[in-house]
């Protein structure tokens, strides 16, 4: 893992104490609230329904049990003894208290982390693959970029009021286990054919109130040039992004209205330009990065073989265990997403057990991911019996990894000041619907993601099948979604017609499920069967 | 009715308009009637509430009922934790948005 030098550390201590006096002075009504408001933004801390809501950085999803331990510590100290990971990888607290926040960042900082550029119209936390450095198929270990992605973006001086939000994804994978072509930029690392590395560009897409699947803009950037590059599609970005409409300022819109050949057009330009510049760091520092992501000391005869005896265990292993790299180790995926539970919400004690657990059996990491569950990426298969059993004892061992159980939702009206109608409410009732596990795994692969505003938190577009809460005269109204895919095989879901109560969309989703159950052929997933019979008859089922 | 509604500056949690001060419980909300703007440009000034604003409410048998559920649920807290609702020992927190 990445570990602060004395200059991250430097950083982020006078962030600290800056924002100390800029609370002070709050407080004491020398700073009113609108000069104070991009100030508390910039250090990710929201006013929200019922509280200050801080939204802390998980640097691409990745963190050490000490740090696991230490969001458990904030979320025992400053909030009701609970956290939510989010979306994009991070974790939001929901009732955090301004006059205490200082010392909370304090505390985080003690562990290399904070909230800086968690909101704002900056670059945010770069995202990537849970998987990243340890899955078979990547090309490369995507965290060395990410991280050099993340040095670059924090504080830069001319990226730090950009026309809207920005977000960057980077993977190592053909398989697409981040959304990446949903994000402004998203970073595919690729060999080209003499085996060097370097980089496929995506840029312009998003999800919102305008859904995008960004366009490739270049298929090959070599990893030299990564930085220089992503500075040249950020520099077009901020020139010519919008500025006069919030709602047209993300730059997939400016790709979208200047067509991806005129902006890579423009990015080429630019780029030329920069490269005179010496931007890209000195091979040095990619190496003193790199270097703390190097292999762990992996156990190399650590048996390859897992006993499945025992059918909960099994059906566990199945569903949550994925392929590692390394023979005799798994890839753990920890749900929290059990029935009757809210999506990515866990207390302090079942993050400490993770953290413990990690410590375990983990070499003390943790990922999380934008499903909002946890990974453990280093598990020798030998302790996964121990490991399950443990889980399962807390509350954590719903075996439900990309099934219909394993709901994304937005914290949505319950907490959200943006939303306009309740997700975790809707997601509860679906989750209990669908409890029985057989059900669940004789369904397959079903993603359902819920949003309760336009703005998409809960990466509706994505689903397989989608639900937007959206607000009819007053009253929550949901619509769904069909045929959406954040993966590799990325799509956009359609709305299939007039939206439905809350028992009506249950209802409705339960219909398209069996009719799914009755058309399914051989190995065909949902989102399969939906794009073999098109939207049609599912229309005709929904609204029978 | 008319009441006002904001978050408390300190600690963030969400107050009402009781006439003098502000209190954590809607039912301490008093209806300001056309006087709302002018209460918000004091209670500015003074900076004990954060982002206060005017809403629509009802009155009832058990105090002012936000028109909007948005305000109904800033009222009574999170629908999924009735746990942490304003008034968790109440059998019906939680339900209350609805």
């Amino acid at each position: 893992m990445y570990q602060y030098d004395k200059f991250d550390q430097q950083l982020v201590d006078e962030r600290v104490a800056e924002f100390r006096d800029q609370v002070e002075r709050r407080l004491s009504g020398e700073l009113s609230e609108e000069h104070f408001r991009p100030l508390r933004l910039m250090n990710g801390l929201y006013l929200q329904l019922h509280a200050y809501m801080l939204r802390v950085a998980i640097p691409y999803g990745t963190l050490s049990g000490p740090q696991m331990r230490m969001l458990a510590h904030i979320a025992r100290k400053y909030d009701r003894d609970y956290g939510h990971f989010t979306t994009r990888q991070n974790i939001q607290y929901n009732w955090i208290k301004l006059e205490e926040t200082p010392d909370l960042l304090a505390d985080l900082a003690s562990v290399e982390m904070h909230a800086i550029q968690t909101s704002g119209n900056c670059i945010r936390n770069i995202s990537s693959d849970q998987f990243a450095g340890v899955a078979a198929d990547e090309v490369a270990d995507p965290r060395p970029w990410a991280e050099l992605l993340r040095q670059w973006s924090s504080f830069h001086p001319e990226f730090s009021f950009l026309p809207r939000k920005f977000k960057i994804a980077v993977i190592a994978s053909e398989q697409d286990r981040a959304a990446m072509r949903l994000h402004d930029i998203g970073i595919q690392l690729v060999r080209n054919e003499a085996g060097e590395l370097g980089a496929k560009f995506f840029v312009g897409g998003g999800m919102g109130r305008t859904p995008m699947i960004a366009p490739e803009i270049r298929d090959f950037v070599p990893a030299d040039d990564l930085i220089s590059y992503s500075e040249a599609c950020m520099r077009v970005y901020n020139r010519y992004g919008r500025r006069d409409n919030k709602y047209k300022a993300r730059i997939k819109i400016l790709v979208h209205e200047l067509g991806a050949d005129e902006y890579r057009r423009q990015v080429e330009e630019e780029f030329a330009h920069i490269k005179t510049l010496n931007l890209d760091p000195p091979l040095a520092e990619l190496e003193r990065i790199t270097a703390l992501f190097g292999e762990p000391a992996y156990d190399t005869a650590a048996p390859d073989d897992i006993d499945l005896s025992h059918p909960g265990f099994t059906a566990w292993v199945k569903q949550n265990v994925s392929a590692h790299k390394q023979a005799g180790y798994a890839i753990v995926s920890i749900s929290l997403k059990p029935v009757g539970g809210i999506p990515g919400d866990a207390t302090s004690a079942q993050m400490d057990l993770m953290a413990d657990l990690a410590e375990r059996y983990s070499m003390d990491e943790l990922r999380v991911t934008h499903s909002q569950n946890i990974v453990l990426p280093y598990v020798r298969k030998a302790d996964l019996f121990d490991l399950w059993q443990q889980l399962d004892a807390a509350g954590l061992g719903s075996a439900n990894i990309d099934l219909i159980g394993d709901i994304i939702a937005c914290p949505g009206l319950d907490y959200c000041t943006l939303a306009n109608a309740r997700s975790i409410p809707l997601a509860l009732k679906i989750s209990e619907k669908f409890a029985d596990p057989e059900k669940q795994r004789d369904l397959g692969e079903l993603k359902l993601k819920i949003s309760g505003c336009i703005n998409a938190c809960g990466h509706h577009h994505a689903g397989h099948i989608g639900i937007l809460g959206v607000d009819r005269k007053g009253v929550e109204n949901y619509q769904l979604l069909l045929g959406g895919s954040g993966a590799e095989d990325v799509s956009l879901g359609k709305i299939t017609g007039p939206g439905f109560d809350e028992d009506g969309v249950v209802a409705a989703l339960e219909r398209v499920t069996d009719f799914y159950r009755k058309q399914r052929q051989d190995g065909e997933r949902f989102l399969d069967t939906y794009r073999r019979l098109g939207m049609e008859p599912f229309k005709e089922v929904i609204y029978a | 009715m008319k009441i006002l509604t904001g978050n408390d500056l300190k600690t963030g949690d969400v107050t009402w308009w009781t006439g003098s001060s502000w209190s954590r419980h809607i039912e301490d909300a008093v209806d300001v009637g056309d006087a709302g703007d002018g209460i918000l440009e004091t209670e500015s000034a003074a900076q004990r509430v954060n982002s206060a604003y005017i809403i629509d409410a009802q009155p009832s048998d058990l105090g002012p009922v936000p028109s909007h559920i948005k305000e109904r649920v800033r009222a009574s807290g999170p629908s999924v934790r009735p746990d942490l609702c304003i008034k968790p020992a109440d059998p019906a927190a939680g339900n209350w948005t609805n």
